[in-house]
């Protein structure tokens, strides 16, 4: 080879290599498909949209059904007491869905997270079943007041159907959590054991429309920081299906706040202020507020009413947790 | 061949496949076991209102792009031309966002199994605009980057010729020491560059070894080539020359996605900082490309020729880096770039063994000190 060749190939692969680097790919006709970001715009794409909004066919849980849904167990009288018998089925193997595309294995009480929803009256029994189908060990811890052997802390099921039955008389009245208490705790909690405890005062509280709001999050990566936070497990699915509410009439949320990792959470209604019962102990209300902080397990009911028909957001003030799912919305209905 | 060797050759093949199915298989030991996925963020530009991030699947299985984000805050985003990727597959995932130019962001991408991969950018820019403006403004920085300190460096060719047989070993030796010092020095930024980019899948030292090595041998055949067809002799300088020239522009080119990336990335500091630092650099190479011509005269056309092709390669380089940057590439040139300099500083190391005094003498062991400090104390004064 000569060098003069050798010069003809080198100018010959560098004019190849210019070729290769500056000319654009091919192109194929695709079928455009739009999106609307955060701030309104609206977007076009040739490929697919990564936006968490849903029906309730394409998530495994359904948030609309779960929140006025209240579990009053089976009920019978002995001795003039009012006895709620539940069977509550603890597992550890189900993978869902828990926000578009993304794949988590929870922990459920009865196959959902959060857990159904255990309501009484105060005075009643309370009994409930539980089976562990997990591999792993698990309990029912709920807060309240009952003997040391019903606290679900000691007394430890077994895997691959361990029972115990928890028997006890429902109260404080108010809005308690219930979780697993195995160790390590925070892991039994974060992948889904917990859910929510209501106990009515005798008589019952003023009719409103009701209904049960867990703040939670998922860490599906495992790093001890949450990747999404929901009311309700499903991420940012409120704002994409408001909750239908009536105008002037007396709304009632029973609010949990079970997120870990996160010191605090909290609750902030627009066009709107509600009255605040921490924990629901009491009848009367502690604030006249549009802004509640919560720390882990810290409950509460919010009563409010709306004067205006329209459409109000409702979300988390630590705004890194609504831009992250925690956000949802109110429609409010005129009268018609 | 026959047919019958080359089936004997596929027996050993067939067998290992039928092992590797085997243990890979269902009821194979690896069933039950689920690799982790992995991508890699490749590249992230800010363009108007939007951000848009290449993803590569890096990992031992395929996955799913199912979310973005930016600075760990959820963002309605696309993901074209769509968010299932095999392994090595490219996508683009376009996250609308109204950015602020200079501050800095986190850009998040999840997959289907709830992990988030992260790339954080130091300050948000505007991304190059594919124009002839910028294929200007890259083509300028690489020619003083690469083509005007190489053709200054070969300014020194008279004062080269003047000097006696010794004189001249010691050049060649210091060319020698030049080349080696532009091989590890290229081998280091490629391994910092895969070490930074690519996911360990792609066993980052490995691609280095192996395209270093390649580059290696390519010119260690071809500059074999040129010696037995009759260039020796008369036309070896020439020869030689060409040779460097050649292992210089490929070591060029990688110094030119360098330069090209960081002004793509709107780095105005740094490719500043980087366009001068070559140049001193780069003004040494012209030496080495002017020494074994020292024998030659009626070499002016020539010359200019092998200035081109020891310096053109950094506008090309600046192109490739600036508008189609990506960490594998660059990885891969920069390590081509090595072993074409140590295959020339071999090259030119037998050329001088040839010479007086072998290569124990003191001249050459000086020169070859000589080429290594000189690299070295022109690539920390900037």
């Amino acid at each position: 080879m000569r060098p003069r060749s050798m010069m003809a190939i080198s100018v010959a692969a560098m004019a190849a290599l210019c070729m290769a680097v500056l000319l654009p790919g091919s192109t194929t006709a695709v079928v455009e498909k739009r999106f609307i970001t955060h701030s309104g715009a609206v977007i076009s794409t040739t490929g697919e949209v990564l936006d968490p909004l849903y029906t309730a066919s394409t998530v495994e849980f359904d948030p609309d059904e779960y929140l006025r849904n209240f579990e009053y167990g089976r009920v019978s009288q002995e001795d003039g007491q009012t006895i709620r018998e539940y069977t509550i089925i603890a597992r550890d193997d189900q993978v869902q869905e828990i926000s578009p595309g993304v794949f988590y294995n929870v922990w459920t009480y009865n196959g959902t997270v959060p857990g159904p929803t255990i309501r009484a009256t105060e005075g009643d029994i309370v009994r409930i079943q539980f089976i562990n189908q997990g591999s792993k060990q698990h309990t029912m811890h709920f807060h309240g007041i009952h003997p040391a052997e019903m606290d679900g802390v000691f007394e430890i099921v077994g895997p691959d159907g361990g029972q115990f039955t928890y028997e006890f008389e429902a109260g404080p009245v108010g809005v308690h959590p219930y979780h697993c208490h195995v160790m390590p705790l925070e892991e039994h909690i974060v992948h889904g054991l917990y859910g929510v405890f209501i106990v009515d005062p005798a008589g019952g509280r003023p009719a409103a429309d009701e209904m049960v709001m867990v703040l939670n999050g998922f860490d599906t990566d495992f790093d001890g920081e949450n990747n999404f936070y929901a009311a309700n497990t499903v991420p940012f699915y409120y704002q994409h299906h408001p909750i239908r509410i009536q105008q002037d009439e007396l709304v009632r949320v029973y609010a949990v706040n079970m997120v870990e990792f996160d010191p605090i959470n909290n609750f902030h209604l627009h066009g709107n202020l509600y009255y605040y019962y921490p924990t629901g102990t009491d009848t009367v209300p502690s604030h006249y507020t549009d802004m509640v902080t919560l720390s882990q397990t810290e409950r509460g009911i919010l009563e409010f009413s709306y004067s205006y028909p329209g459409q109000y957001v409702f979300h988390a003030h630590k705004v890194e947790f609504s831009e992250k799912g925690w956000v949802g919305t109110f429609l409010v209905d005129g009268p018609s | 061949m026959t047919p019958r060797v080359i089936a004997a050759g596929l027996v050993p093949l067939v067998l290992v496949a039928g092992l590797v199915a085997f243990i890979t298989g269902p009821g194979g030991i690896t069933a039950g076991i689920d690799p982790l996925p992995d991508i890699t963020i490749e590249r992230v530009d800010f363009v108007d209102s939007e951000v848009r991030v290449v993803v590569r699947n890096t990992g031992p299985v395929p996955v799913d792009i199912v979310q973005g984000d930016i600075n760990d805050r959820i963002q309605p985003s696309a993901v074209e031309p769509d968010g299932h990727l095999e392994r090595f597959e490219t996508a683009v995932l376009r996250i609308p966002y109204a950015w602020n130019e200079a501050e800095p962001y986190a850009i998040g991408v999840t997959v289907h199994d709830g992990t988030r991969f992260e790339r954080v950018v130091e300050a948000a820019a505007p991304a190059v605009p594919v124009d002839l403006e910028q294929a200007g403004l890259l083509a300028l920085a690489g020619t003083y980057m690469g083509v005007i300190p190489v053709f200054i460096g070969l300014a020194w060719l008279p004062f080269i010729r003047r000097l006696n047989q010794k004189s001249i070993s010691f050049f060649l030796a210091l060319t020698a020491g030049l080349l080696l010092f532009i091989g590890v020095d290229s081998a280091e930024e490629a391994l910092g560059v895969s070490a930074e980019n690519l996911a360990g899948s792609m066993n980052g030292a490995l691609l280095v070894l192996a395209s270093a090595g390649c580059a290696f041998l390519a010119l260690q055949y071809v500059s074999g080539r040129l010696a037995s067809t009759g260039a020796l002799g008369s036309g070896s300088a020439m020869g030689a020359a060409l040779m460097v020239s050649v292992g210089i522009g490929l070591h060029n080119f990688g110094e030119g996605l360098a330069l090209g990336a960081a002004i793509g990335l709107g780095s105005a500091a740094f490719s500043v900082y980087l366009l001068a630092g070559f140049a001193m650099h780069n003004t040494t190479e012209g030496i080495a490309i002017a020494s074994p011509l020292a024998g030659r005269s009626r070499v002016a056309r020539r010359l200019v020729m092998l200035g081109i092709v020891a310096g053109f390669p950094a506008v090309l380089g600046a192109w490739a880096g600036g508008f189609a940057y990506s960490p594998i590439s660059s990885v891969v040139f920069l390590a081509v770039g090595s072993g074409a300099a140590f295959q020339v500083a071999v090259t030119v190391a037998r050329w001088v063994a040839r010479g007086p005094g072998g290569m124990t003498s003191l001249h050459v062991c000086g020169g070859l000190a000589a080429g290594l400090l000189i690299m070295y104390m022109t690539s920390i004064v900037l």
